[in-house]
């Protein structure tokens, strides 16, 4: 597998910010739900190997925009999405990008870790096993080990590999999910809410591991605790009511923020 | 196009990857063809419904019409009453001969030299079998036609009726169909002259059952199925009410009360035949009620139906929010009138929806009713719930296994009534669910 | 006096002591309700319940109970001739003697009297009156059915007046104990509970009367027909008593058996696969606008009773599967002879299947859409494709539902009656060609049960046997099924 070696990770995370490559570029995205509108037109750039925050008060607007970076919106009857967001310039919406092959490049984790009821070795292979990335038992439980042990969980769970997945932890179950997810081998991650059902030890865990992740993958993640997005991410993004009121690197953004309202947020005058 | 969608600091746009291949063509096609076994299943069965639908229509919608033949009739004394001893012995008004009264009114109408034994018969024929007694009926409730000349609106014979409405294949030769040349001839001289028509057979709707297709009548069975009906409301509600309140809001919880939900799950799935060997056993056998009666298949029907109710009602019951019942507690209601007063009239719509889909489903079920003998041959509208009756169902039943192409018509015939019926409570319980749905 | 005059006599005493007590606890709340510990209504209700509740309870005992006591007297008084006859022949005579009973009121005083002095013919003179008599009148009966309306009639007026004394009793004890401290609306809670627990215990009643009547009336059976030969005979030939032979026929169960699952395994070969993707189509593809036109369709295929479908495999499908084997023979061997019957397996097979999608199609759906969104999403979001995401995810998490749904639907074919009474023909033979008819237990209970009946004979008493046995099956299929959707649903909620 492609795993950067540790200089590799030190140099991405030297680079000034306005070097690294755009991953992900959203242009006048809005959100219709039915009638209800949910974003309004939203620029947000996601770049590459960075970890992207985005926060703000409840029903603002930050999952609704992550759902709508892979088209998990697509399966909300209702939702309707304009303005443009484009994977390596490519238009996700546009009618020649295919849906399936955009989710095998842009995955999701989940708020609630949502492991398939089967054995841990099929939720890791399920997706490898879908889209044809490996033939023999050999390549599985090749691709099993590595996404496993990427996640975290391989010393935990190698004895037990063919019991049911349902069966671990909260915290494990959720870094489960990261596992499957990375056995796709996508080039983007993004996370709803991950820790919001897990304990701080199992939360510390699972935020040491995106910190790891991010040398290979570009992740977006939503969150609703300030300190989260302040250890695990570069640039963070604040949302209210459907609007982007700020973007920026983190380390300003929790210091000395542009805009009155990410001050009056992160002060916790509201939310 | 790309230099549009990036904001002025931002330096590159990521490279694209080279694109795995991960088997798009090939999966799209089998999620064509798995959604195509799912248009297919769900074609299929609408397909049948329309094909089950219109067969029965198809069959049955003439028989809503009916041909009369309207003759005058000779009411003479010297057949009916020859020795003049009706003052003193009504009993030869019954015993007369009126089947000749009958034929001479046909022959008379068309004309057929009386000597002519096989004309006679043909044209004799033509008219319902059911003739002499209407005639019967007419002179005994009032002897004074006798002697008078009276235009009668005969039942036309099956035969007759089918060959009118046009489903008798005339190119098919004489001695292969039931209609002679000859009187598809008189039929079309009495309907030139008007004698012969199509009226509305209002006859299905009032009659009894008859062996003659075209004199049989639901009117027997509307009535059974009416207090069939009128049992299982009056019972079935009242107590599946009251059985679903016990359940669901005082019973305890513990191992009876789950006995008694496991009960009540399997009764509505027990075989409805089972809940007629039941009536068989108890009502008739062991309580001596009597066969046939409407009274028996009232409570084998409400057994049956009871469990849909329970089953309805408690769910209606638990869709009323908590906090209603918490509000009604905290001004002091005793637990009775919290049920009495708040939550059952809030259920109420739910209840009855349940009921009436109940009521539909007992309209409908013939298998009991057989076994406690509502399959008799029953000529005479029952008076009471007690007398012997049959049901809509249970007619279908008897007349399907009747040989006759004109009870086929009939038996469509009387699934259209059945079936109208069951549309219009259905309908009843769809508007009563939309008016009165709440969501909380 | 009659029962519905004391009925109705009773309702009045009720909504009097209802009135009274009302107004009692109103005139002693000295204008004040408030000082009440219920509403006045309450002390009403109590009070009536206490006038009403317990005469007519025993009003009830009373009906019950009455004639049979009095019919013990009156063959006690038989002559010790008639008492050492038959007993079918003593029920007979005190048949005859309810009959006289009945007559004798409607006579006048002179017929009475010729009566006595036996001059008149009792038989012809309660003809006359419209009582129908069975035999000749023999002297004792007439005395017998004096006694037998003296003793009614004792009885009857005994019985109006305790239950007129307990109404009223009862009311009035009621009025006593009303006082502003009285805590009415305990007391008619209390009732209303009871009567809500027999309500419930109905349910129960329901099963225990249909267990127990089954079992009686097959032990019946199973005096004259072992159960062995019940169970494992494989000739179904039940003769009717009369038809000349003195053997009771065979009994065999096993050729009914194999009718009733080979026709119920043909039709769940129509209805589990097209029940099955209808209902996948509907809950994960259908838009709304599909689904809210085609499930109502498909429910309406629920509601159509089963005799309707009888009649469809009657006239349509049936006469339709044997002209096409006759063509398709014809064309394959120039033997234009039919291979199917009009009633055969196929037939109430495949309109049973009908029958049972909207079943399948409506259990399963729910099962599916019991599937948490969450999966869904967890395998979408992996870019799995829908069908990949129902075949791998969504249906094996959902198959332990889906196999109870399934085995409630074959529940429901092995107990289906009327198409199979209509469509599946009555010859009794084991056999695999589903071309050819076979016949059910259901079937078979029919055709025992209709026509005169008599409870003694084996011919009779085998329904209860294949009713039970009927019942037993079902019910185990039943009992799982729901087991198996109870855990099911515990296991997403």
């Amino acid at each position: 597998m492609n795993m950067l070696s540790e200089v590799a990770v030190e140099k991405v995370l030297e680079k000034p910010m306005n070097i690294i490559p755009l991953k992900m570029v959203g242009k006048d995205v809005s959100v219709y739900y039915g009638d209800k509108r949910a974003l309004y037109d939203v620029n947000l750039d996601v770049r590459e190997n960075t970890v992207t925050a985005l926060i703000g008060p409840s029903g603002c607007g930050k999952s609704t925009f992550l759902r709508s970076l892979n088209r998990m919106n697509d399966t909300i009857e209702g939702c309707k999405v304009t303005g443009r967001i484009a994977l390596d310039g490519d238009d996700i919406y546009d009618a020649s990008i295919d849906v399936v092959e955009l989710r095998a490049r842009v995955g999701m984790v989940f708020q609630k870790p949502n492991p398939f009821p089967k054995s841990i070795y099929e939720n890791i292979a399920y997706g490898p096993k879908i889209h044809g990335l490996a033939r023999s038992k050999a390549d599985f439980d090749q691709i099993v080990e590595a996404s496993l042990q990427r996640a975290g969980l391989w010393n935990e769970v190698k004895d037990r590999l063919h019991e049911g997945g349902t069966g671990l932890s909260g915290g494990q179950q959720q870094r489960l999910c990261i596992a499957r997810a990375i056995a796709v081998s996508p080039e983007v991650i993004l996370m709803d809410e991950p820790c919001s059902a897990l304990d701080p030890i199992a939360t510390a865990k699972v935020e040491e591991l995106i910190h790891e992740l991010r040398a290979n993958y570009t992740i977006v993640i939503v969150t609703h605790s300030m300190q989260q997005a302040a250890r695990v991410s570069q640039r963070t993004a604040m949302f209210h009511l459907g609007h982007l009121v700020e973007e920026n690197d983190t380390d300003k953004m929790f210091t000395n923020p542009d805009d009155q309202r990410t001050q009056d947020y992160i002060m916790g005058r509201f939310g | 196009m790309t230099n549009a969608l990036s904001p002025a600091d931002a330096a590159v746009i990521s490279r694209a990857p080279a694109r795995r291949d991960i088997g798009i063509k090939r999966r799209y096609a089998a999620e064509r063809r798995f959604r195509a076994y799912g248009i297919a299943a769900l074609a299929f069965g609408i397909i049948f419904l329309f094909l089950l639908l219109s067969t029965v229509v198809r069959n049955g919608y003439t028989a809503f019409q009916q041909t009369a033949i309207a003759l005058p009739v000779e009411f003479t004394e010297k057949l009916i009453d020859p020795d003049n001893k009706r003052a003193t012995d009504p009993s030869v008004l019954i015993a007369a001969n009126y089947t000749a009264v009958a034929r001479d009114a046909i022959v008379k109408a068309l004309g057929v030299d009386a000597q002519n034994k096989a004309d006679v018969r043909a044209a004799n024929a033509m008219l319902s079998k059911s003739a002499p007694i209407q005639l019967r009926d007419m002179v005994v409730a009032d002897p004074s036609l006798i002697g008078k000349t009276v235009t009668v609106s005969f039942l036309a014979d099956a035969q007759i009726d089918s060959a009118n409405k046009g489903q008798v294949d005339l190119t098919v030769p004489e001695s292969n169909r039931k209609v002679s040349d000859r009187q598809i001839g008189w039929m079309q001289q009495l309907s030139a002259s008007g004698a012969m028509a199509k009226q509305f057979n209002t006859g299905l709707f009032t009659s009894g059952n008859s062996s003659r297709p075209e004199a049989a009548g639901l009117g027997v069975a509307l009535v059974g199925s009416l207090y069939l009906m009128l049992i299982v409301l009056v019972l079935a509600l009242p107590i599946g009410v009251a059985a679903s309140i016990y359940l669901e809001e005082f019973a305890p919880k513990n191992r009876l009360t789950d006995l008694i939900e496991v009960n009540i799950n399997n009764l509505a799935a027990v075989p409805s035949i089972v809940y007629g060997l039941l009536g068989l056993a108890v009502f008739i056998n062991f309580a001596g009620l009597p066969r046939s009666a409407p009274l028996v298949g009232g409570l084998v029907l409400t057994l049956m139906t009871l469990p849909t109710i329970i089953i309805a009602t408690r769910a209606a019951l638990r869709a009323v929010p908590p906090s209603i019942r918490a509000a009604a507690l905290g001004l002091g209601a005793s637990k009775m009138q919290m049920v009495f007063h708040h939550v059952l009239p809030l259920a109420m719509p739910g209840i009855l929806t349940g009921t009436i889909i109940g009521l539909a489903h007992a309209l409908g079920e013939t298998a009991p009713l057989l076994l406690i003998g509502m399959v008799a041959f029953v000529a005479d509208i029952p008076g009471s719930p007690m007398e012997p009756s049959t049901a809509l169902p249970v007619q279908i039943y008897m007349w399907a296994n009747e040989a006759e192409r004109a009870f086929v018509e009939r038996t469509s015939g009387a699934i259209i009534v059945l079936l109208l019926f069951l549309i219009v409570m259905n309908l009843g319980a769809i508007l009563l669910r939309r008016r009165f749905e709440r969501r909380w | 006096m009659s029962t519905s005059l004391i009925l109705i006599i009773l309702l009045i005493v009720g909504a009097g002591a209802y009135g009274l007590a009302a107004s009692r606890a109103v005139r002693m709340s000295g204008g004040k309700l408030s000082a009440l510990h219920s509403r006045p209504g309450y002390y009403g209700a109590y009070a009536a319940i206490w006038a009403i509740l317990p005469a007519a309870l025993v009003l009830a005992v009373w009906l019950v109970a009455s004639p049979m006591i009095v019919e013990r007297t009156v063959r006690g008084g038989f002559p010790d001739d008639v008492k050492s006859m038959p007993v079918a022949e003593q029920n007979l005579a005190y048949g005859m003697i309810n009959a006289i009973a009945r007559g004798l009121p409607m006579l006048s005083a002179e017929d009475t009297a010729a009566l006595s002095s036996g001059s008149v013919d009792v038989r012809a003179k309660l003809a006359e009156k419209g009582v129908p008599l069975a035999g000749d009148v023999q002297p004792y009966m007439l005395e017998a059915a004096r006694t037998l309306n003296a003793e009614t009639g004792t009885s009857r007026l005994a019985m109006t007046a305790v239950v007129a004394l307990l109404a009223l009793g009862g009311a009035a004890i009621a009025l006593r104990s009303v006082a502003p401290r009285f805590r009415a609306r305990n007391r008619v809670e209390r009732v209303i509970l009871w009567a809500l627990v027999a309500a419930s215990s109905i349910a129960i009643l329901t099963t225990v009367g249909i267990v127990l009547s089954m079992l009686t009336e097959a032990a019946h059976f199973f005096r004259e027909i072992p159960p062995l030969e019940f169970f494992f005979g494989t000739v179904w030939d039940p003769r009717f008593a009369g038809a000349g032979s003195t053997s009771a026929g065979q009994f065999g169960l096993i050729p009914l058996l194999a009718g009733t699952l080979y026709i119920g395994f043909v039709a769940m070969l129509v209805a589990v696969p097209v029940g099955l993707f209808a209902a996948i189509y509907m809950a994960e593809y259908a838009s709304p606008k599909v689904r809210s036109l085609a499930k109502p369709l498909l429910e309406v295929l629920a509601g159509i009773p089963t005799i309707v479908y009888g009649f469809f495999a009657l006239i349509t499908v049936g006469p339709f599967l044997r002209d096409l084997s006759m063509q398709v023979n014809g064309l394959l061997t120039g033997n234009y002879v039919n291979f199917i019957q009009a009633q055969s397996v196929l037939t109430a097979g495949i309109v049973m299947g009908i029958m049972l999608i909207p079943y399948v199609s409506s259990l399963s759906d729910d099962i599916i859409t019991a599937v948490p969104k969450a999966l869904r999403d967890g395998s979408l979001g992996l870019g799995a494709t829908r069908s990949e995401t129902i075949k791998k995810v969504v249906l094996p998490a959902a198959l332990p539902g889906i196999v109870g749904a399934l085995l409630m639907t074959a529940s429901r074919a092995i107990g289906e009656t009327m198409i199979v009474v209509l469509a599946a023909g009555v010859a009794a033979r084991m056999q695999i060609n589903p071309f050819e008819p076979m016949t059910t237990v259901t079937v078979k209970i029919v055709a025992q049960l209709t026509g005169d009946l008599e409870f003694t004979s084996p011919q009779t008493l085998v329904a209860f046997a294949l009713g039970i046995t009927l019942f037993a099956i079902t019910l185990c299929l039943n009992i799982y099924a729901l087991y198996i959707v109870r855990k099911y649903r515990e296991q997403y909620e």
